[in-house]
């Protein structure tokens, strides 16, 4: 029914109002798409909920309204199929790092042997550069090794989705830019289908397809997605020179200076309500040559399985 | 500037030998001053008069008894050695009877909180009552001293563990259940491969507590049934007015009550991580 692989359609969440105080939303009808082997970032400033919208992707955590669906089927609870990393790592620390992956390994495929899990996991381990530490207990590895292991975690159970949850947020600025390097060299291989948060401009433009922009909380939507077209493979040196790289970047920095607190403020609020014939995406924008793509998507209980697209020039 | 553990280990034989000199330098025997009077002795005057023993005196009957700690002569007259095994079986029985019951019931209660809620008053009721308190009832119910004495035990050892566990359950780390769920492991598997290795300090932390309340409790429990056992033999050594053999026996009560300690320390130990 849709083109896209994934699709999160009127997601809000909201908490009921504690006593004597009002009920909080934390954001509303969020829709968006990733299309399938698609590396798609959001960035947003704090509270406006990415952490929530990716738990409500793993299935972690329930919107109050709205769906996600990933191939077609809704995303009922956590499953194998959405490997998750963690913003803290989340290791088991009570047993090796080997041990770690094995345990994930073990889950996705209870019918292998042990020599089986042991070599796919070993391969995972060798993939992140970890050979000679799989026997140490996660207390014994630095941050960058710990979020290695986490990667190579998410990436040995093999899912269709993956969900970084700010992967690099606590690791320093040279072990970050070496692992995003590592991140995009299993990524390439792989072609994995990945969801990402960050705060990173330079992170989201270096990695990702799409950034999609989420204005402040509460009611916190998705503003845009920026389209990124700068061609793969990208690296952190090369990137910074290719002619769209700062456009983007003035784009999306001016867009978490200025223009999400503006979204977000109810008198200044453009952003249009949806109407009820479809559901509205965030428009697709390309800082660097202009053009803004708005994307309708045809409510699913119609029959229309195409996405309309109306290529307006900014220029 | 020698190492930490050789020094705190000399100063501790100094305070040792200080206390024991001491004792015995003070505690002798007073002299008599002049010759008892025919009457005086006829009245028993020359007998020894009971007094707390000596250190030496302690030391000579240590010798004595451990070298043939197992004997066995008649229900009054057992080794100490024999004596603490008793003590010792009961205490295990109860609380190994205790941990099968407290742990599953304390990972109830730490994942629901409708179970924590709903048993959470009679915890609080249950658990300030003096397990010696119970005696009379168990008495009477099981019929039995030997059965009764390990139900006190198992009565004492059980609300450390069971609390312990449920508080070491309830505060496992979201994030470690998180693994567990995008990982699609089922309630058993969540249970022995996540919530229990996270929460085994905290338990055993509690199996430390009740082990040594339960060795606090069977000297008490024992003096009370009488039979056999190290708290029966404390109490019958006083009827016997055998003073040193009390002393030596508190010793081991001691000495005992501290390995147990350690066993659960080292085990603690093993299941302790690093986050």
């Amino acid at each position: 029914m849709s083109h896209y692989f994934l699709n999160a359609q009127g997601l809000t969440k909201s908490f009921p109002a504690p006593r004597g105080g009002e009920p909080l939303t934390v954001f509303e009808n969020i829709n968006f798409g990733i299309s399938e082997s698609e590396f798609v970032c959001i960035i947003g400033h704090s509270g406006c909920g990415k952490s929530t919208i990716l738990n409500i992707l793993a299935g972690l955590d329930q919107a109050t309204k709205g769906v996600v669906l990933m191939e077609n089927k809704e995303v009922a609870g956590p499953s194998l199929d959405r490997g998750v990393v963690f913003q803290n790592y989340s290791l088991l620390p009570w047993i090796s790092t080997l041990k770690n992956i094995t345990f994930a390994v073990k889950s996705r495929h209870p019918t292998w042997t042990k020599q089986q899990v042991l070599d796919h996991s070993m391969k995972y381990i060798e993939m992140v550069g970890l050979k000679g530490a799989e026997q140490r207990k996660p207390s014994q590895l630095s941050g960058g090794m710990r979020q290695r292991v986490s990667i190579a975690r998410a990436f040995a159970i093999e899912p269709k989705l993956l969900l970084l949850d700010e992967p690099f947020g606590a690791l320093d600025a040279l072990t970050r830019g070496m692992i995003q390097e590592e991140l995009l060299k299993i990524w390439s291989q792989s072609s994995q289908t990945v969801f990402m948060i960050t705060h990173d401009v330079d992170e989201a433009i270096l990695l990702a397809d799409r950034i999609l922009l989420m204005t402040n909380g509460p009611y916190a939507q998705i503003a845009e997605s920026v389209v990124i077209d700068i061609p793969r493979p990208r690296n952190r040196t090369d990137v910074i020179h290719h002619p769209h790289y700062y456009t983007i970047r003035n784009h999306i920095v001016d867009f978490l200076v200025k223009r999400s607190k503006e979204l977000a403020n109810p008198e200044t609020r453009v952003i249009e309500r949806p109407s009820s014939s479809g559901l509205r995406y965030p428009p697709e924008i390309n800082p660097a040559t202009g053009s803004i793509q708005e994307i309708t998507h045809p409510n699913t209980n119609e029959d229309t399985t195409a996405v309309k697209r109306n290529v307006v020039n900014l220029s | 500037m020698q190492n930490i553990h050789l020094r705190a280990g000399i100063l501790s034989l100094i305070i040792l030998t200080m206390v024991l000199g001491i004792w015995e330098v003070l505690n002798q025997a007073p002299e008599q001053k002049e010759a008892l009077t025919e009457y005086e002795m006829l009245m028993g005057g020359s007998e020894p008069q009971a007094r707390v023993p000596n250190p030496s005196e302690i030391g000579l009957l240590a010798v004595e008894e451990l070298s043939d700690p197992f004997y066995d002569k008649g229900p009054n007259d057992k080794g100490i050695g024999l004596q603490l095994l008793y003590s010792l079986k009961r205490v295990m029985t109860g609380y190994l009877l205790a941990a099968l019951v407290a742990i599953p019931i304390g990972f109830l209660i730490g994942m629901s909180p409708l179970m924590q809620k709903a048993l959470d008053p009679f915890i609080q009721v249950l658990k300030p009552i003096s397990p010696l308190a119970w005696m009379p009832l168990a008495l009477f119910i099981l019929k039995d001293s030997e059965v009764s004495s390990v139900f006190v035990i198992f009565i004492c050892s059980i609300w450390p563990m069971l609390i312990n566990t449920a508080f070491g359950v309830s505060s496992v780390k979201k994030d470690y259940i998180n693994v567990a769920r995008t990982h699609e492991l089922g309630k058993l598997r969540t249970a022995l491969l996540v919530i229990l290795p996270a929460a085994a300090p905290t338990i055993l932390t509690g199996m430390r507590i009740s082990i040594g309340i339960a060795w606090l409790v069977i000297v008490a429990a024992e003096m009370l049934v009488g039979g056999t056992g190290i708290g029966y033999y404390v109490w019958n050594e006083w009827n016997n007015l055998d003073l040193t053999s009390v002393v030596f026996s508190i010793l081991m009560i001691g000495v005992v009550g501290m390995i147990l300690d350690l066993m659960l320390a080292r085990a603690t130990k093993l299941v302790q991580y690093v986050e």
